[in-house]
């Protein structure tokens, strides 16, 4: 079976953005970008899937030739190839599941894995546009997976409890932390990756149908207040709560 | 000039780095208070493909270059010293001196069994009364029957004495010829009958890393267990040493690289007289004074690398780089602890450990004066 994984090219957690001086962007200078943490979930799953039983894991990302840090990172780890669709606008949620639903279409891919979200805009939602412009069935923020035959039996995490859900493939499935341990790139497999090939596609021309007008840092914390160190100070406590930070 | 790291170079600092935060870091301080080897950890770096970076797939090694194994050093030391020392020794001086001088059959047959992480191998060169002179070397071994008898002992001999460990590459003495000593290296497997290894305990620093005294009481290995030429032994050790002194320098950098992340983060939250401490030019300048070593370590280490992957001479440039990022580990680990005030004293933070394990690198492998011994030569003087 072919199974796609769609891995998008992220800010590292641990740096620190700027805005870039348009206001809309971030800022990439002393950026350094790192493989999605959620793609990774998605990338073992898929290998794990693939040597369960059998076929090929092809990852695709969209954007720069910068992409192929992480596209080769998935090779490393174990999958078989990779596809560059280069893009270099800015595209919106449903402009980039556009562009990957095309090359999933053309993969004939009968299986899909992407994160859950991916970490620089967080929107969450390209795994399932991607299904719903596919037409597959689609189960999000999985935490355990299961494929028998093409039945494919999925757990969610919901308040309080699990979800079971059952359906088949052809499926999306986005992967919440939790669904495996995402192995690490063995030295043998970053040699072997340098003989896998990465092919570069153009992406579906971007067309958005929302726009960022803003971005802006969140306000600055102001640094708390102690009123008092008994009970005697819960009076005012309640007081102010109510009326400046106006929580309750 | 490209400074420039390869696709593959900068995927194995990040896979390594990743490994040592996620697998080492929550272990390490336990694993050096109690003097504990680990060998699950020797297991997953052996999973992972650290042992034989150097060496060729044909005998189940990784065939990369010495610049992505002395970073793969550095990153392991940048999380803990014993682990970058139980990687470090196994691939310089357990792996180098077999892959390097064996013959076909000793290669085939040793090598791929220490590749895996399911067996380690030792360099026996310094004894009681023989370091940093090693042609002080007492141990002696007898041609007597196709058969090397071998009499003598080793110490302070690195993954010498683990259950894991196959045997050890020894220095002896096989003769005297025109009134000189012959030295030869001779393998020496593990359960060999009259070879004892005994694990040293007490170390101040390398703690969950294990050290030997190998005994050697009529030892008796074939003869073709000579690895190398006969007389060899001296050039063979020297040129075992001179890969050995760049991954030793690799755990300089990384221990400072460690210790000044550790004090740098430390400083911006630690607050005094009302604001951070960093904002104290005496912080701030240390600090400034922390990464610019590092810098400076890292290019000449790098660039010793680079020397020795494009075949050039680099012996010179090793020993320097030995020199330079043992010492400026031991500067920056000391400021590291004064940064962290009382707080760096105490075993809960991790720059008390690097501040102790620093201390071997301007001792393992050729002391600093050795190394300046060897620098001078190599200048003139
Ligand atoms: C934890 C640990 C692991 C080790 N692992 C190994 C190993 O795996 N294999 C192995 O063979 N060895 C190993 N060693 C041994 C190590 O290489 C020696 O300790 C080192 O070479 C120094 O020898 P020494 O301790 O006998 O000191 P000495 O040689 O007695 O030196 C004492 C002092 O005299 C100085 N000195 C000596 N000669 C001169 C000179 N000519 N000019 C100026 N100063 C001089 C030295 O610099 C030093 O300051 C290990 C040591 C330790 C502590
Ligand atoms: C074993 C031990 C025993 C002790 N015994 C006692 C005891 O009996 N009684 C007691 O009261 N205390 C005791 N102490 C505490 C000791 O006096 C403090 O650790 C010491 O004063 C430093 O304070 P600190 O650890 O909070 O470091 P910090 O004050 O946080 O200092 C951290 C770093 O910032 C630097 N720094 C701070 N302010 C400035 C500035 N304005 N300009 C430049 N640099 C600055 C410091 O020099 C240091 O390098 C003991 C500590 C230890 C480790």
């Amino acid at each position: 079976m072919k199974i796609v994984v769609c891995v998008s090219h992220v800010p590292d957690t641990a740096t620190k953005v700027k805005i870039g001086d348009n206001g809309k962007t971030i800022d990439p200078k002393d950026v350094t970008y790192v493989v999605n943490p959620y793609d990774e979930f998605a990338i073992e799953e898929a290998l794990k899937t693939r040597d369960a039983v059998g076929g090929e894991v092809v990852v695709i990302s969209l954007g720069t030739d910068a992409n192929k840090e992480s596209i080769r990172k998935a090779l490393a780890m174990g999958a078989d190839s990779g596809i560059l669709l280069k893009s270099d606008s800015y595209r919106d949620s449903l402009s980039v599941a556009k562009a990957l639903a095309a090359e999933i279409k053309n993969q004939e891919a009968q299986l899909v894995f992407f994160g859950k979200q991916s970490v620089d805009y967080d929107a969450g939602i390209v795994g399932q546009l991607t299904a719903e412009l596919l037409g597959f069935n689609s189960v999000s923020v999985v935490v355990d997976f299961k494929l028998e035959g093409e039945k494919i039996t999925a757990e969610r995490e919901i308040e309080g409890g699990r979800e079971v859900i059952e359906t088949s493939i052809p499926c999306v499935i986005t992967a919440q932390k939790g669904l495996n341990e995402p192995r690490y790139a063995s030295l043998k497999g970053i040699m072997a990756a340098k003989k896998k090939t990465i092919e570069d596609k153009e992406a579906a021309a971007a067309e958005n149908y929302t726009e960022i007008l803003t971005m802006s840092k969140p306000p600055a914390k102001s640094p708390g207040k102690i009123l008092g160190e008994d009970a005697s100070a819960v009076p005012e406590l309640v007081k102010l709560l109510r009326e400046e930070a106006k929580v309750i | 000039m490209d400074f420039n790291h390869t696709e593959e170079q900068n995927l194995i600092r990040e896979t390594v780095r990743e490994f040592a935060e996620k697998e080492i870091k929550p272990v390490a301080k336990e694993l050096d208070e109690k003097a504990e080897f680990s060998y699950e950890l020797t297991s997953r770096m052996g999973e992972l493909g650290l042992f034989g970076m150097n060496i060729s797939p044909d005998y189940g090694g990784q065939g990369m270059d010495t610049l992505s194994y002395i970073i793969a050093v550095e990153e392991i030391a940048r999380i803990d010293g014993s682990h970058a020392a139980t990687l470090a020794a196994h691939n310089s001086l357990g792996i180098g001196p077999i892959y390097y001088y064996g013959t076909e059959e000793q290669k085939k047959e040793i090598l791929p069994k220490l590749c895996t992480g399911q067996g380690l191998w030792a360099f026996g060169l310094t004894e009681p009364n023989a370091g940093s002179d090693s042609r002080g070397t007492k141990t002696s071994a007898e041609l007597k029957e196709g058969n090397w008898v071998i009499n003598g002992s080793k110490i302070f001999i690195t993954n010498g004495a683990t259950e894991i460990t196959l045997g050890a590459t020894v220095q002896a003495v096989t003769g005297v010829v025109d009134g000189k000593k012959e030295y030869s290296t001779i393998i020496v497997a593990q359960e060999t009958e009259g070879f004892k290894a005994i694990e040293m305990h007490g170390k101040m620093m390398w703690r969950a890393s294990n050290t030997a005294e190998l005994f050697f009481d009529n030892c008796t290995v074939p003869e073709e267990n000579l690895l190398g030429e006969r007389g060899h032994g001296s050039r063979i050790m020297l040129h075992t040493l001179d890969n050995g002194r760049l991954s030793i320098a690799a755990m300089g950098l990384g221990c400072a690289q460690g210790a000044y992340e550790a004090a740098l983060e430390y400083a911006k939250q630690r607050e005094q007289f009302g604001r951070p401490i960093t904002k104290f030019q005496a912080i701030s300048f240390k600090l400034a004074d922390m990464a610019t070593k590092i810098e400076l370590a890292r290019n000449l280490l790098y660039k010793a690398c680079w020397l020795k992957d494009n075949d050039k001479p680099f012996a010179k440039e090793a020993a320097m780089s030995k020199l330079y990022c043992s010492e400026i580990a031991k500067e920056v680990a000391d400021a590291a602890v004064q940064i962290h005030g009382g707080y760096g004293l105490m075993k809960e933070f991790d720059v008390e450990r690097f501040y102790r394990d620093q201390r071997l690198l301007q001792i393992g492998e050729g002391t600093s004066e050795i190394q300046r011994l060897v620098i001078s030569r190599y200048i003139g003087c």
